[in-house]
């Protein structure tokens, strides 16, 4: 008898049967990804996205060129020049970041004194071309002005944790 | 009718160059797809006669099957291309004897030498029985009720030859594991795995 | 002028031409437009099994998304591998595509709508899908690349096994209709949906979907090109337009063999009913609906069962389909022979 039952089994292909309306039932089931472009799901306030350089509410760029980043960046993406400026504060003239070594560490934002260099919430920011991923210093500070708000209130809701 | 004729030379003139390339060229791989190129003509060259069936059957059994085969067997081998050209003349006399050979053969069968008309007459009788009747349904006729005997004692040979590669590659060989797809679908899972309760610090005895 | 016309495209060889190159191109073109709906029907399809969205973005539903994939593979650069046979390595594809176009000369779309209503019209069909393979053998030969090569040697192997068994599978049919012409097997079979052979040749039936999975080298058969193990198989070194007609050819194969299995098993153009409503729906509508559920049976059974291992693939081949189909061909024409029911006599 349990040949029997082993043998209508095998030849009427009961487990695949069985897996095939396993899936035809997971067909009709909600979607569990979301709807990405159109849709995206929350990013915690500590996400490290796209690099910014943010500047003081005056309009004063927050980078004292200490080059504290550039020392911890483990993938040495980072490169700085520094000279005084004619009202003898000390900024950079140029500030690199290449993006396509950077390995989204954090730790540039935690090694800044000054909350300058900051990693913000974006993270759609795929080019075309290998070279527009090398950022420069304008590039820098104008994402930091496009994304000062969203930045800010991230880093006010993480305060209370630092 | 000349379009008919048009076809016949392209067809007949494609296979003779393929199967002259099939011993000509210099990579094997190449001499089996130029035969298989012949086959196709070949087959082309019998829809023109009007013998569908023969025609395909041509395709699918020489170049569906023994074909591919052919292929696989060449591709897998390690052929030194130079070292192939070397015995070309060595070996030229005694192909073109067995090409000679084949060729009188066919010539005999048509009767072209003396009296012959015993095949002729044979194929006259079968097509007058065959008529204009459908081309599977002719061979069948033919095959199954003139040629039954050759037919059967034919597939015979085969039976035998087929039962011999069999049994001279078959070996059993000693301490060789085997999977037995059944015993392992059907294995109950009491047998299999067992859920063990573990202590908090106890580990498993 | 109208008689002018009809002789113009009936007699003389100019018109004839015409008219045959239009048909061609009747068939060949829904064919190519299907081909690429088929891709995104499978990916909606596997996405929605794995509680996924699947294309979505390029046009309303993503419904362009085969369109800008193509023209994607189109505008790429054409990779030929310098230790590869270049002609060899370009001819490969075009034969794969070729001959999964060339066979749809014989399938009836309808009662008479068929390019070449030829008598042995099922030979030349199994002829034509046993050819398939040599555009991937040549391909894995010509690439000099040893995945390639694998692929190719394991796609031969299992493509003529699983050959011998659609063989007598079509035998068995042709047993219960008695000619080799598709519109008589088409015609044999009518009445209501229980009447077509599925149903009194199930176990033929399976065997031959399971085989065409086989024959056209999908899941859980696709280990000529198991990303796993061979990368992509044949497939490894081709790129733009030589690997869109692989892509193109494979599924053409696959709506193919589909197109076979309506004809053979679901009664081709027939209504499942045979009486006054569904019989107003032209028989295309039903063909091509039949074509659409095996093919839905297809993606169903990737998104479905998992990969065969080779060895496996063989035994089931060679020790279960061949048997099985073999044993039920003997069955099949005991009970035509001595119930008296055997067609043509």
């Amino acid at each position: 008898m349990a040949s029997l039952d082993r043998a209508a089994r095998s030849f009427l292909l009961s487990e695949v049967i069985a897996g095939f309306v396993l899936t035809l039932k997971y067909m009709f089931k909600p979607k569990v990804t979301v709807n990405y472009p159109y849709e995206k799901g929350p990013l915690g306030p500590r996400f490290r996205g796209e690099h910014a350089l943010r500047r003081y509410p005056n309009g004063e760029e927050r980078c004292i060129a200490c080059k504290l980043c550039e020392a911890i960046c483990p993938a040495q993406a980072i490169t700085i020049e520094a000279e005084p400026r004619e009202d003898g504060s000390r900024r950079t003239t140029r500030y690199d970041i290449d993006m396509t070594k950077c390995i989204y560490c954090g730790l540039c934002q935690e090694a800044c004194p000054v909350d300058a260099i900051v990693e913000g919430p974006n993270f759609e920011f795929s080019t075309e071309t290998r070279e527009e991923l090398m950022y420069n210093k304008e590039k820098l500070l104008a994402n930091g002005d496009r994304w000062e708000s969203e930045i800010a209130a991230n880093l006010q809701a993480d305060a209370a944790y630092r | 009718m000349v379009l008919q004729a048009i076809a016949f030379y392209v067809f007949a003139f494609i296979t003779m160059a393929s199967g002259a390339m099939v011993v000509t060229s210099r990579n094997p791989i190449y001499s089996v797809l130029f035969l298989i190129l012949a086959f196709f003509n070949a087959a082309a060259l019998f829809l023109l006669l009007g013998a569908e069936f023969i025609a395909m059957i041509l395709v699918i059994v020489y170049v569906g099957a023994v074909a591919v085969l052919f292929l696989f067997v060449v591709m897998m081998l390690d052929i030194k291309i130079t070292a192939l050209r070397e015995g070309f003349l060595k070996y030229f006399p005694i192909g073109a004897l067995i090409g000679a050979a084949l060729l009188a053969e066919i010539l005999f069968a048509l009767g072209v030498f003396g009296s012959g008309s015993t095949t002729i007459t044979a194929l006259d009788r079968a097509g007058a029985r065959v008529g204009t009747m459908e081309n599977t349904r002719a061979i069948g006729q033919v095959l199954y009720t003139q040629y039954f005997y050759l037919f059967q004692a034919a597939g015979a040979v085969l039976l035998v030859a087929m039962i011999g590669a069999i049994v001279l590659t078959l070996r059993r060989r000693p301490g060789v594991r085997r999977q037995r797809i059944g015993e392992q679908l059907f294995r109950p899972k009491d047998q299999t795995i067992t859920v063990v309760k573990v202590p908090t610090r106890g580990g498993v005895s | 002028m109208y008689a002018d016309l009809i002789h113009f495209f009936t007699v003389n060889w100019l018109g004839q031409a015409i008219v045959i190159l239009a048909e061609c191109l009747l068939v060949t073109v829904p064919l190519l437009i299907a081909v690429a709906y088929m891709t995104y029907a499978d990916r909606k399809i596997w996405a929605s099994i794995q509680l996924r969205r699947g294309p979505n973005v390029v046009g309303p539903f993503g419904l362009l998304q085969p369109f800008a994939d193509g023209l994607k593979l189109v505008l790429k650069e054409t990779i030929v591998p310098s230790s590869a046979n270049t002609v060899l390595f370009l001819i490969a594809p075009m034969i794969t595509f070729m001959t999964a176009l060339i066979a749809w000369a014989v399938i009836p779309f309808n009662d008479g709508w068929v390019i070449a209503n030829i008598n042995v019209g099922i030979l030349y069909l199994f002829a034509i899908s046993s050819l398939g393979v040599y555009g991937i053998i040549i391909a894995g030969w010509a690439s000099n690349s040893k995945y390639a090569f694998l692929g190719a040697l394991r796609s031969a192997a299992q493509m003529v096994s699983y050959e011998v068994s659609i063989g007598f599978v079509l035998v068995t049919v042709l047993l219960c209709v008695g000619s080799l012409n598709l519109t008589k097997i088409v015609l044999a079979q009518s009445g209501w949906f229980w009447d077509w052979f599925w149903l009194p040749l199930l176990p033929m039936f399976v065997i031959f979907f399971v085989s065409a999975l086989a024959e056209t080298n999908r899941t859980p058969f696709d280990l000529p090109m198991s990303e796993a193990e061979l990368v992509q198989g044949f497939q490894t070194e081709y790129s733009s337009m030589p690997f869109a007609l692989f892509f193109l050819g494979e599924y053409a194969n696959m709506i193919l063999l589909s197109a076979m299995g309506a004809v053979l098993f679901l009664g081709g153009w027939m209504s499942p009913i045979p009486y006054a409503p569904f019989t107003w729906i032209p028989g295309l509508v039903w063909f091509v609906l039949k074509i659409a559920l095996l093919l839905f049976v297809f993606s169903w059974s990737k998104g479905t069962l998992p990969r065969y291992r080779y060895d496996q693939l063989m035994r089931l081949g060679w020790k279960v389909f061949l048997p099985v189909s073999l044993g039920w061909l003997v069955l099949t024409a005991a009970v035509l022979q001595f119930g008296g029911w055997l067609p043509g006599k």
